[in-house]
């Protein structure tokens, strides 16, 4: 089978999309002519045409704004924003728009639009380029929200994306697109061509949204965890040695609770790890959704792992970002609790 | 250089306020028949006059004049008066309706019923409007059933929107009238996506974009200017200058531009004033920029001239910040009146006519009323499910909304 980087996969899935449905269009900043500043997009300019993948405007409101008439139309957009610390401008059409055309006009018009935009840190990216800004969307109803964490599942979750009825919002963490990163930044990186998850099949293929994936199997304490965490927190059991299961939520809404209340029953022990901030962020919703499920099965706290409440910071990015230490002792007495 | 001395934080001011005499002296106001009527392939460069300009067809004699005129026939003009008669009588039910308490909410169009009811009758079937609060005069003219309307103003059991919408917010694809936000210019650049995906798949149908004087502030606007500047695309882009958002007169988010046109010059579009209370102006402006979309030449941004001579909505009381009498002082008439004085000018209408139109108006608004009343009202009656609450966030309802419907018991 053949082995993409995440990028290669993201484009793939695009590829596949547009040359299945005529009515797929593609847009974004640099995301024409150039194929997107991460290349994601490269490539389907000189084979769609310009009709069908083009340059927008530095305007995310009008790039998600225009996507929504479009949607309204009859086509289904997957539009990119460069990154996520820039969709602001175009909260207020994914949140009062795009999330609610549907349930406001009872079903009239809809909205099947996918917004992609890489998120999380680990490049230093400073405060502009490395936030992850999850939780702004799982707080809207209307709409899906979807974090890949490989090749594989990202190919499949994009394609499943695009021919989703309601809007998607989907989150790349950019820190992955050329490999599964555990959080030791100072060592050599692997790439996915050596990992199995970036073997990424040909042609068509989805990966339902709102189905979780058990990356670590385990009895000692379930991991909740989504994009780079992933790695970290695998990363983090092996160096422990704690028997930890390890849940790559890949949807964060819908989420899969099925399986995540069966391991915590099992394993009576659960920590959650995420890459943005604290207070507020989705690790307090999942918290809040162990204790009111899992509650007298639970043998200690449920833990939380996060980014520091600060805005994401330069130089100090590896004291900021949750790494495998943090996440180990948190495990680590999570299991002596 | 000399001193300039402490800066000066500048805030525009309307002309008067409560309690001061109605002054429009500044409101420039041409001829009719005066504006010329460019070829529809026309260099936008070469007519930017007419961005700060007005068109106007009806003169003060009822006559119709100048190269706008005489696109539209007897009968034609005769189902436009009874489109605008209709609207007013319409929202004079519905304001009581809501003063009732038989709704939460009401939203008037008196003195901009042209606007809309023209501009419907320019468009042909399938093309799509974007729609502000203010242009019920698109479903009207088009003939949506008004106790349709009535059942989503009322919130009841037959509400097509199945009581999730405040009042008036509207949605009809079949009558091509986008859902209705309520949000401020939201629209206007999906408007814009509308028209590039109707080009995008090589069709011919073509959108319009609504906008008040006050949402041009808004970035949407300047996105959506931006986007149908670029793609050229297929798309009419109003904005209704009415003079008012709420209490803030037209100049605050008109700043220095002079016009609203204006502000379509400097991405090459083509931007046209026109007199808002003129049936026949608005309709051979909609008409002309109409064509330019379906033709390929692009956008093109008009300005309707008008006066918002009720409150903004049924929740706003304008006495407190301009004139009680500031509406008889717009120079440009009212809307129904003028065209009403055309008609009998051209000897197809009298004053007699016209009574016993209204009197047969008031009689179908009434019975419309009371066929949606008989479905209920906000507070009494048939009203939607609460399951219906539940449904419709999704296209298939995801496991956390299911657990909560259940724990609502339903």
């Amino acid at each position: 089978m053949p082995r993409r980087t995440m990028i290669e996969a993201i484009r793939d899935a695009m590829d596949v999309s547009m040359a299945r449905d005529e009515r797929v269009i593609v847009y974004g900043e640099d995301v024409g002519f150039f194929g997107g500043v991460f290349r994601c997009t490269q490539g389907l300019q000189a084979k769609y045409g310009k009709s069908r993948c083009f340059d927008a405007p530095i305007s995310e409101s009008g790039i998600v704004g225009s996507a929504i008439g479009m949607a309204a139309y009859g086509l289904k957009p997957c539009v990119e924003v460069q990154f996520a610390d820039y969709v602001y401008p175009a909260y207020d059409q994914i949140v009062s728009e795009a999330a609610r055309l549907r349930y406001r006009s009872n079903g009239d018009f809809t909205c099947p639009i996918v917004v992609r935009m890489p998120t999380g840190g680990g490049i230093f990216g400073g405060q502009t380029h490395s936030q992850s800004p999850e939780a702004l969307f799982t707080h809207v109803s209307g709409l899906k929200t979807v974090v890949p964490s490989n090749p594989h599942d990202a190919k499949g979750l994009l394609i499943a994306a695009i021919e989703d009825p309601d809007p998607v919002i989907f989150l790349e963490p950019k820190r992955l697109y050329n490999g599964p990163f555990d959080g030791h930044h100072d060592r050599p990186v692997t790439p996915w061509s050596k990992h199995e998850l970036g073997e990424v099949a040909d042609g068509h293929y989805t990966i339902p949204l709102g189905k979780a994936a058990i990356r670590r199997p385990g009895s000692a304490v379930t991991v909740l965890a989504y994009g780079t965490m992933v790695y970290v927190a695998q990363a983090a059991a092996e160096e422990t040695g704690i028997d930890a299961e390890i849940i790559d939520l890949r949807t964060l809404l819908p989420l899969d609770l099925d399986t995540i209340v069966a391991s915590v029953k099992k394993t009576g022990r659960c920590v959650v790890v995420h890459e943005a901030t604290l207070t507020s962020g989705f690790g307090a919703e999942l918290v809040s959704l162990v204790q009111e499920n899992c509650f007298y099965n639970l043998e200690a706290p449920v833990a939380r792992v996060a980014g520091w409440d600060t805005p994401y910071p330069h130089a100090q990015e590896w004291e900021y970002f949750p790494g495998p230490a943090r996440v180990g002792r948190a495990l680590v007495e999570t299991i002596e609790a | 250089m000399a001193d300039a001395g402490m800066l000066r934080f500048h805030v525009p001011e309307p002309e008067v306020r409560p309690g001061g005499t109605p002054d429009f002296s500044n409101v420039t106001i041409p001829k009719a028949g005066s504006a010329p009527r460019p070829e529809i392939d026309v260099d936008p460069r070469t007519i930017r006059d007419m961005a700060f300009s007005i068109i106007r067809v009806l003169n003060r004699d009822g006559e119709a004049v100048g190269p706008w005129a005489g696109l539209l026939s007897d009968a034609e003009l005769l189902e436009g008066l009874r489109h605008m008669m209709t609207l007013r009588t319409f929202d004079a039910r519905m304001q009581m309706a809501q003063r009732q308490g038989k709704t939460s909410f009401y939203m008037q169009h008196l003195g901009e019923e042209a606007v809309s009811c023209a501009f419907r009758k320019a468009l042909a079937k399938g093309d799509m409007n974007f729609p502000t609060y203010r242009q019920a005069g698109l479903l009207i003219a088009d003939g949506y059933p008004m106790v349709t309307m009535m059942n989503q103003i009322y919130s009841n059991e037959a509400d097509p929107l199945k009581g999730r919408q405040l009042p008036i917010m509207y949605s009809s694809k079949e009558h091509g009238f986008f859902s209705i936000s309520g949000n401020l210019a939201t629209q206007y650049i999906q408007a814009v996506g509308w028209a590039m995906a109707s080009a995008i798949s090589k069709d011919s149908r073509i959108a319009a974009a609504w906008i008040g004087d006050g949402s041009t502030a808004e970035s949407d606007f300047h996105a959506a200017l931006v986007f149908a500047s670029t793609y050229k695309a297929p798309v009419v882009l109003n904005v209704v200058n009415n003079q008012w958002a709420i209490s803030t007169f037209q100049g605050i988010a008109r700043g220095g531009s002079g016009t609203f046109a204006a502000r379509g010059l400097g991405f090459g579009i083509p931007s046209l004033r026109v007199d808002g209370n003129d049936y026949l102006a608005v309709h051979a402006v909609a008409k002309w920029a109409i064509e330019r979309a379906r033709r390929n030449l692009g956008p093109t941004l008009v300005e309707y001239v008008t006066y918002r001579v009720g409150a903004h909505s049924s929740s706003d009381d304008p006495s407190a910040y301009r004139p009680k009498a500031e509406s008889d002082a717009w120079p440009l008439g009212d809307p129904v009146v003028r065209l009403k004085n055309h008609l009998i000018h051209k000897g197809v209408w009298s004053d007699e006519r016209h009574a016993q139109a209204e009197a047969e108006i008031l009689e179908t608004v009434i019975a419309a009323q009371k066929e949606a009343e008989s479905h209920g009202t906000l507070h009494a009656g048939g009203k939607p499910s609460t399951r219906d609450m539940f449904e419709g966030v999704y296209a298939e309802m995801p496991p956390h909304l299911r657990r909560q419907r259940q724990q609502a018991g339903v």
